[in-house]
């Protein structure tokens, strides 16, 4: 059966809504409107306004609600229109969500979960192109999903939901319209582990996200020549799964780290930096890094593939490491 | 015959002012650090509405919150144990003196981001209401009572100085919720509103909102040198000290006997003090805990 990543997400939403009666959706144009992305187009007349739910444009203010709802035993599910506005709900997220199971000694839980979408490549300018996932990897008590295939957009909120306690889920804009082949019920791996998405024995490119499908091109490119790829999809950006990490470099000897974030102060570096500290010995060169360069995202779109890290830019990495 | 309610008040109005002031002095001693912040001056308030919840209520406070936990519950010990940073602490010494929080009292903090309560007491009472009524007309009917406490000052910054719009109620009348104004030093208008307010919210499932005027003695904070007011500021709202004046009104109108009056001193004494010594045997908990309850499982 063959679905794109956005019905997958709606039939993500459409399992949660109908086995859990303590699942409500709250965002900004989740209801009447559809959905920004039309992710939750038809919702309103299925489920009813309890359960899909308009809010006001106050990022800060129905966050601050779903933790509360959360802490009150529901299963809030926030959708913050995208990663962009989510500026404005930093406070609840990270003064809030994030510290209250520890700073009330484990007597609350906060089972929260806040989705948005991520990314830039759709000449949107500065201020609708962010990638903060790294930035939300860096707050202890939350989990980060960044779902970069059908499959994983299917399951994503299942996991998420499962959780005790706060995960942000980012869904890359560009992967919205991708499509793929999957099987009638969803596989149920978890999802809070990395994922070898191409195996290979000479380098490993390691990524997530949006950047997935054009690090999964660049790698096929070197199928038949000596160098195979290998593709290590981290899913989830905290907690890091170190292990698939170290065994992957442990095979291969070399790494590339991908990532649509700016690099200074980058979940790169923090991924760059577990390996040298865990496989330092193994490496037989240094450990290099492909990022969004460090400008504000620019509206023109020559300015903007610049910026950002296409096809091109990884296999000359590749090539550039391998030679 | 002295009014047995009033008295009651009178306790708890003492109980809030007496664990204050020994905060104080434990916090020159150094017994209890960080942000310390009293609420000497403004007891009537949260004992007029507290004495009106249930315990299945919900509360949520800001940072200056010690009498809201002691009356919506939490143990003067635990309370007093969670200032010293001690393990027997109701946020395990995770928390301190803004972050008090007992899930077992429906007292949910204690928050020092001035405002981020709101949305998140919003939050808990929409989960209150879809456990009692899953089937609701109008979600955004939320049965929450929002109590304005307006010292007058934030921080240091008189309300005259930062709002152009001095009539709180009349903000709370802008988002079409029914506000009133109460005299937040006179625990009978405080009873009689919030009594009245308590009832619209339950029978009309929607919010309402207090403000209660009402004035600290204390500077915000042990920090705050109090450059912002003058000194007869202070002495003239002392005059109308909520204590004394309930105190004043059981001699005059219940006949209460200073016998009486002493006694209820010496109990909340002996509870305070009480509190101390638990705190002060308290145990510090061991460094290995640090990294727990981040997570539900430890990752």
């Amino acid at each position: 059966m063959k679905m794109t990543y956005r019905e997958a997400l709606r039939e993500g939403l459409q399992e949660a809504l109908e086995t859990d009666p303590r699942v409500y959706l709250m965002g900004e144009d989740v209801a009447a409107y559809g959905g920004t992305y039309a992710v939750t187009k038809g919702f309103l007349e299925k489920y009813g306004p309890e359960k899909i739910i308009d809010a006001p444009l106050s990022e800060v203010g129905f966050t601050g609600i779903g933790v509360g709802a959360a802490i009150g035993g529901l299963r809030p599910i926030v959708e913050i229109m995208t990663v962009n506005f989510s500026l404005l709900a930093l406070d609840q997220i990270v003064n809030g969500a994030s510290i209250l199971r520890h700073m009330s000694g484990g007597q609350l839980s906060v089972p929260l979960v806040i989705r948005m979408t991520t990314g830039g490549g759709r000449q949107l300018a500065a201020q609708h192109s962010n990638s903060f996932e790294g930035w939300f990897a860096h707050i202890p008590g939350i989990k980060i999903l960044t779902p970069s295939t059908v499959e994983d957009a299917r399951s994503c909120l299942y996991f998420a939901l499962l959780d005790p306690d706060p995960v942000l889920i980012f869904e890359h804009a560009l992967l919205l319209n991708s499509s793929a082949e999957v099987t009638e019920k969803p596989t149920r791996e978890s999802l809070f582990k990395a994922a070898v998405r191409k195996e290979g024995s000479t380098l490993t490119l390691i990524t997530y996200g949006g950047m997935l499908p054009r690090c999964l091109e660049a790698a096929h490119e070197f199928d038949g020549t000596g160098d195979k790829i290998e593709v290590i999809d981290l899913r989830c950006l905290r907690p890091l799964d170190n292990e698939a990490i170290f065994r992957s470099v442990r095979k291969t000897h070399r790494v590339l780290i991908v990532d649509e974030g700016w690099r200074s102060g980058s979940l790169s570096a923090e991924v760059s930096a577990r390996i040298m500290e865990s496989c330092f010995f193994d490496l037989d060169a240094p450990v290099q890094r492909l990022c969004r360069k460090e400008v504000p995202i620019p509206y023109a779109r020559h300015l903007e593939i610049a910026a950002i890290p296409q096809k091109q830019d990884i296999l000359n990495r590749i090539q550039e490491i391998l030679s | 015959m002295t009014n047995p309610d009033h008295l009651r008040l009178l306790h708890s109005m003492l109980r809030v002012r007496r664990m204050e002031e020994l905060c104080a002095e434990l916090y020159t001693q150094e017994k209890i650090r960080g942000f310390l912040h009293l609420y000497i001056g403004e007891e009537a308030v949260v004992t007029g509405v507290m004495s009106l919840l249930r315990p299945q209520d919900n509360v949520m406070a800001t940072y200056r919150e010690h009498g809201h936990a002691l009356l919506k519950g939490v143990s003067a010990k635990l309370i007093m144990a969670e200032m010293f940073g001690k393990v027997e602490g109701c946020s395990k010494g995770r928390g301190g003196s803004m972050h008090l929080i007992s899930a077992e009292n429906r007292f949910f903090g204690g928050n020092a981001i001035v405002a981020a309560g709101i949305p998140q007491a919003a939050g808990l009472a929409l989960a209150a209401k879809r456990h009692e009524t899953m089937n609701m007309a109008a979600l955004w009917k939320i049965p929450i009572l929002f109590c304005c406490e307006n010292n007058l000052y934030a921080m240091g910054t008189a309300l005259s100085r930062s709002q152009s719009q001095q009539e709180i109620v009349k903000k709370a009348e802008s988002y079409n919720i029914a506000a009133v104004s109460v005299d937040g030093m006179n625990i009978f208008d405080v009873i009689e509103k919030t009594h009245a307010a308590l009832d619209f919210v339950k029978r009309e499932q929607k919010p309402y909102f207090l403000e209660f005027k009402t004035y600290r003695f204390r500077p915000h904070s042990m920090f705050d040198p109090e450059l912002y007011r003058k000194k007869e500021e202070v002495q003239k709202w002392k005059e109308r000290c909520p204590i004394d004046f309930l105190t004043k009104y059981l001699i005059e109108h219940d006949g209460a006997s200073q016998d009486v009056l002493n006694k209820l001193k010496i109990e909340v004494e002996q509870e305070m003090q009480d509190a101390v010594s638990f705190a002060e045997n308290g145990t510090l908990e061991p460094v290995e805990n640090l990294e727990k309850n981040i997570y539900e499982n430890d990752l």
